[in-house]
């Protein structure tokens, strides 16, 4: 039942990526629909066991590669923070699935995107069942190139390859660093095992090494190397330019792969290594800084893109954050439930804006929509719960999981602790408010579509909207059920191993027992936000135009995402062009083969010229240099003997 | 069959097979091409399922040579035909016999003039390739090494491209040097130790002073085989101007020649001059992997982009050697026979489209998914190999020597994962060039897709691509005993000398 959890999708992948055209495009999705769906159901009795039973296990299954002191197998690892992913990350990709098959059935090659989509899945299940770093890697590479090919999917539009590239080559600067970090880990340890490392961390609490010419905190170095893999794939600020792009993929995939799944796999990946991380101060407060600041950023970029998918996807961008910085101010059971309640949420806004493009004959600028609420009651219905959860207001899946993070970053009472609080609750304002832009632009007002569009406008077939209802039971009621168990009194025993926290560090515990005003306030905040929203576009919507134009230079920043595209563009992309082209033709060109064989041909060539010159054919000229050559000798043969 | 000469059979099998296809005559050119492309190819086959017997009879517990042939040759001055194999030298002789029928097989169309010439060009260099790998002694090894030259140079000669002379020319200036300063260490070494035996010499401790110019001899024909910055600019023209399966044999086989030399001579001959030159070797190879990287982002030429991420991979692998732990040096070999496979199959994918288009100039496609979808994701699948996507052979050699390196030097590792960036941008660039986008050209719209022949062609490299990617263990098991001999062989001497000082 584990293994088949795991493989079934990868089955599923390769009959419809190789046997498409047999199975044909129904085939196709029944095969890997109904294999991903078992997966789903089989993670729901591995949660029973695992996480509920209490019974962790782990199934090795054979020896990958071996060297010296380097030993990696092939192992499956379920624990309570597995089995929790594997509830997540099944139950959303079978969703997907089935609505794929509603949002796709125009499209010409529907085998290759559910295979693309069961591929995914695989690896995603192999990056949260790893057991040691090296195949949390192969996890890791992995779903990076079902994103890769996902994003690209429709290969005709230039926009696409080339946000598939970016996303690809991005994610390999974090990759890079979670590299290093692996190799820093098996420096210490002499092992990339995690049941190994773990155990052997206490005792390196205080070592240093020197990497890089400096001395380092060992576990402050090799946190900080991972954690830049952590960024790169959860797009966390400085390496979050791809997730925007990323958008040029299929809705469906975006739901999946840039909401719910992957990129939250550097959420998992930090709270799985929380026994290392827990032993540095350094790294945590990286962590959280990082998280509060990507919280902040992306949430005002968020207040004023025009494209309905990057809104969300900027959205997702914020609430990574916040789950990171819960992880700094170790509330990693924080940070795994706001994963969980927001992989729902945020799945269910995605497929429902699928649900609207889609009525919207594949519009997507919400400038160009609005009105369209009464047509398709519905999505909107959908779209309003899911915004409910994400806002955070009382009672939704969002309300339990981020209130939770920011009051455990309260609780710590630590200077960074207390910024995040802050960064987070003003976050929370604007969440609030870009949810509700895109609320009422899209749904209320006046349509200012076209009326060819307008009239074409029409509800989803249920295929795709019994999983945008599943979803939302989701957004609704997973909050209010996983609350006491994921976070409340006595989280410990739910976690078991899976998650380790340092003594003396205790916000989970301290959460619940900070004062009214700080709990009572990102409630406050998100409703105002929600009501500003309201004032801002439904009742005076001239004025968000006249904002824009005062305060245009900061508008432009914002709509420009903080420039950090051209920034990078001029600083890494270009540069590196410029340097190959100067390379190849001065070093390669120029210098080596010029001084090397192509100056010697040359040197050659017009010393041989100048000795055929001497061969005049005159007597005397030969006799000359016979004299030479004698003299030569005898000179030296006297030299030698004296 | 242990008792045969087993080694011998694989070296000569396809000399054999040559000297048939010179017999071969008739009236009808047709007929002679066809006899000759199916000699060629079941003798390269017969010639890999011997090779085959090698790996099943090889004990990889012990380091000692294996499978031993040893001849009197040249007794008055104590050479003899001698031949064996180890760990890091088994698996060489095998990619060079896997290599070889896919490489007749790529040319059963493309090739259609002196197509009899070719096969025994092909058979000929087979014979010198695998003698390479196998010789143990140094005069016999000296004369495969060079004598792999030759038909690579008629190859591209002859069959090459429109600028074949210049590639040639260049190859040979370029090895030429190298070459005669190795046959001049050799020459030193024979008249300071009394022998040209492999083994024997390993054991031979040549004092320091001497060690140094020995090293460097060596290296100087090495480097340039292997090829490393700065003496790689052959390389792209030799790739650009050679005919496919020229191409696959010289990035599969040849330039794993050097490799296979560091590890055969450098480092168990010269421990001392290894351990001085290690520095140097470093930032060669980093140079090479990020200069020679990002060169291939520019490249207009599909084939000359692929050569110039060879001599990037292979700086990985010179890194690997010089870590001098089993992680690297494993990782190095590893690499190499995973290069061996990946960039062959990865000329082999520019050979389907040049055999249709006749050209190799990236802008001149685009679109091709449209039209081959069976091309696209094989190329994709070794594109993905080449970049180290784990679940691929590239993965595990890359990640092993980066590991490597990482506990000798944190900063050589740096650099040299910078590659792995890199890699990703220029591989996938021309990925995106070729393979994706809008289909625009007309010429292009009736390209066809792969035939039976090259599908027969590809799928054993991504059988292999695959299984040396997830289960790797099949092959870096066998390499243990020999790979950890070599390091304990390289610690002892440097100890040893370390002695000598302290005792001064």
């Amino acid at each position: 039942m584990y293994v088949a959890a795991i493989f079934l999708p990868l089955i599923g992948s390769i009959l419809a990526g190789l046997f498409g055209r047999q199975l044909g495009d129904k085939g196709s999705q029944i095969v890997t629909t109904g294999l991903v769906g078992i997966s789903a159901i089989l993670s729901v009795f591995i949660f029973i066991d695992v996480a509920l039973g209490g019974n962790p296990q782990t199934i090795t299954l054979f020896r990958w590669f071996e060297s010296g002191a380097l030993e990696v197998s092939w192992a499956l690892k379920f624990d309570t923070l597995t089995a929790v992913m594997l509830i997540v990350v099944n139950w959303v990709s079978f969703m997907v699935h089935i609505y794929s098959i509603g949002y796709m059935h125009h499209d010409p090659s529907i085998s290759r995107f559910q295979s693309y989509l069961s591929l995914f899945t695989f690896a995603m299940l192999m990056l949260v069942t790893a057991d040691n770093l090296v195949q949390m890697f192969f996890g890791w590479e992995g779903v990076g190139v079902a994103s890769y090919l996902l994003i690209g999917f429709w290969y005709e539009r230039k926009s696409a390859n080339a946000a598939a590239m970016k996303a690809f080559i991005v994610n390999r600067v974090g990759d890079f660093g979670f590299a290093l970090g692996i190799f820093g880990v098996f420096f210490l340890f002499d092992s990339v095992h995690f049941d190994t490392i773990f155990a052997a961390a206490p005792d390196y609490a205080q070592a240093t090494v020197t990497f890089f010419g400096v001395e380092w905190h060992a576990m402050t170095i090799i946190c900080l190397l991972l954690f830049i893999g952590a960024m790169g794939k959860s797009a966390q600020l400085g390496l979050h330019t791809w997730l925007p792009d990323a958008m040029e993929g299929p809705t469906p995939v975006s739901a999946l792969i840039h909401a719910a799944t992957m990129v939250t796999a550097g959420v998992f990946m930090v709270a799985r290594l929380s026994p290392l991380f827990e032993l540095s101060d350094t790294a945590l407060i990286v962590v959280t800084l990082v998280g509060a600041f990507t919280a902040f950023f992306a949430a005002t970029i968020g207040c004023v893109q025009n494209d309905i998918k990057r809104i969300i996807a900027f959205s997702t961008c914020s609430q990574l954050g916040y789950m990171f910085f819960a992880i700094g101010v170790s509330a990693y059971p924080a940070a795994i439930f706001h994963l969980m309640t927001h992989a729902f949420f945020k799945a269910l806004l995605f497929l429902g804006a699928g649900s609207v493009i889609h009525a919207m004959s594949d519009e997507q600028d919400i400038r160009r929509m609005g009105g369209i609420g009464k047509h398709i009651k519905l999505t909107t219905a959908m779209m309003y719960i899911g915004s409910l959860a994400l806002a955070g207001v009382p009672f939704f899946a969002g309300y339990y999981s981020k209130d939770m993070i920011l009051e455990a970053a309260f609780a710590s009472h630590t200077g960074v602790g207390y910024l995040a609080y802050w960064l987070g609750v003003a976050a929370a304002f604007l969440t609030a408010f870009y949810s509700w832009r895109l609320l009422i632009l899209v749904f209320h007002g006046k349509p200012r579509a076209d009326e060819k569009v307008m009239a074409h406008i029409h509800e989803s077939p249920p295929v795709m909207t019994v999983p945008l209802l599943v979803l939302a039971v989701g957004a609704i009621f997973s909050g209010w059920v996983g609350y006491s168990a994921f976070v409340g009194e006595g989280f410990e025993a739910f976690w078991g191993p899976a998650i380790f926290i340092l003594e003396g560090r205790t916000s989970m515990v301290e959460a619940h027992h900070i004062p009214g005003w700080a709990i009572l306030l990102p409630t406050i905040m998100g409703i105002s936000g929600i009501a500003l929203a309201y004032v801002l576009y439904m009742l005076m919507p001239s004025i968000p135009g006249k904002l824009a134009r005062t305060f245009a230079p900061t508008y432009e920043f914002l709509l420009n995402k903080w420039y950090f595209d051209e920034l990078y563009d001029r600083i890494f992309v270009k540069p590196s062009f410029y340097l190959g082209r100067g390379l190849w033709k001065s070093g390669d060109g120029a210098l080596i083969d010029g001084v090397g064989p192509d100056g010697v041909a040359a040197a050659s060539r017009s010393i041989a010229k100048s000795i055929s010159k001497l061969q005049s054919g005159y007597v005397y000229h030969y006799a000359f240099v016979m004299l030479i050559g004698v003299a030569a000798f005898v000179t030296w043969y006297m030299f030698n003997m004296g | 069959m242990t008792d045969w000469p087993l080694l011998s059979i694989v070296t000569f099998l396809p000399l054999a097979g040559a000297l048939f296809i010179l017999f071969i005559r008739d009236e009808n050119p047709d007929v002679v091409a066809r006899n000759s492309r199916n000699v060629a190819l079941l003798t390269s086959v017969a010639t890999f399922l011997v090779s085959l017997f090698v790996w099943v009879n090889f004990d990889p517990t012990t380091a000692a040579f294996q499978m031993v042939d040893q001849a009197r040759w040249l007794p008055g001055l104590n050479i003899s035909y001698h031949m064996g194999v180890d760990g890091i030298s088994l698996f060489f002789v095998l990619l060079s016999t896997f290599l070889m029928p896919i490489c007749i097989l790529s040319a059963w169309e493309a090739v259609q003039h002196r197509v009899k010439e070719y096969m025994i060009a092909f058979l000929v260099l087979e014979t010198m390739m695998v003698g390479m790998f196998c010789a143990l002694d140094m005069v016999l090894f000296y004369i495969f090494f060079e004598g792999v030259l030759i038909p690579m140079f008629i190859i591209i000669g002859v069959w090459g491209g429109s600028r074949r002379v210049y590639a040639a020319f260049k190859l040979f200036l370029y090895t030429l040097l190298g070459s005669v300063l190795m046959l001049l260490a050799m020459l030193a070494m024979y008249f300071q130790a009394g022998t040209t035996d492999i083994p024997t010499l390993m054991a031979y401790n040549f004092p320091f002073q001497l060690q140094i110019w020995l090293w460097l001899a060596f290296f100087a024909s090495f480097a340039v085989k292997i090829p490393m910055w700065p003496v790689h600019t052959w390389l792209p023209d030799a790739h650009v101007e050679a005919p496919t399966a020229g191409s696959v044999i010289l990035a599969g086989v040849l330039l794993k020649m050097g490799g296979y030399g560091l590890l055969r001579f450098s480092v168990p001959m010269f421990p001392l001059a290894t351990d001085m030159f290690v520095p140097l070797v470093y930032t060669l190879s980093v140079v090479a992997v990020i200069y020679t990287s990002l060169v291939a982002l520019v490249q207009e030429d599909i084939k000359k982009l692929i050569a110039y991420s060879s001599v990037a991979h292979m700086g990985f692998v010179t890194i690997g050697i010089f870590t001098l732990n089993q992680q690297g040096i494993e990782g190095a070999i590893f690499q190499m026979l995973s290069h061996g496979i990946v960039s062959g199959a990865l000329f082999l994918c520019v050979g389907v489209i040049y055999d249709r288009m006749h050209t190799r100039e990236i802008a001149r496609y685009g679109g091709l998914v449209t039209r081959m979808p069976k091309y696209a994701v094989i190329f994709l699948l070794f594109t993905m190999a080449s970049v180290g996507l784990p679940g691929t052979s590239g993965f595990v050699g890359e990640f092993l020597v980066l590991l490597g390196a990482f506990q000798d030097s944190s900063w050589v590792a740096f650099f040299a994962a910078s590659g792995l960036i890199l890699g990703a941008a220029y591989m996938l660039y021309l990925y995106r060039r070729v393979v994706f986008g809008k289909m625009t050209r007309e010429d292009l719209k009736s390209i066809v897709d792969l035939s039976p022949r090259e599908v027969a062609m590809f799928a054993p490299l991504i059988l292999l691509v695959f299984w040396m990617g997830i289960y790797p263990s099949s092959f870096l098991d066998l390499m243990h005993a020999s790979v950890g001999n070599l390091i304990d062989k390289y610690e002892l001497a440097l100890s040893a000398s370390g002695a000598a000082v302290a005792a001064r």
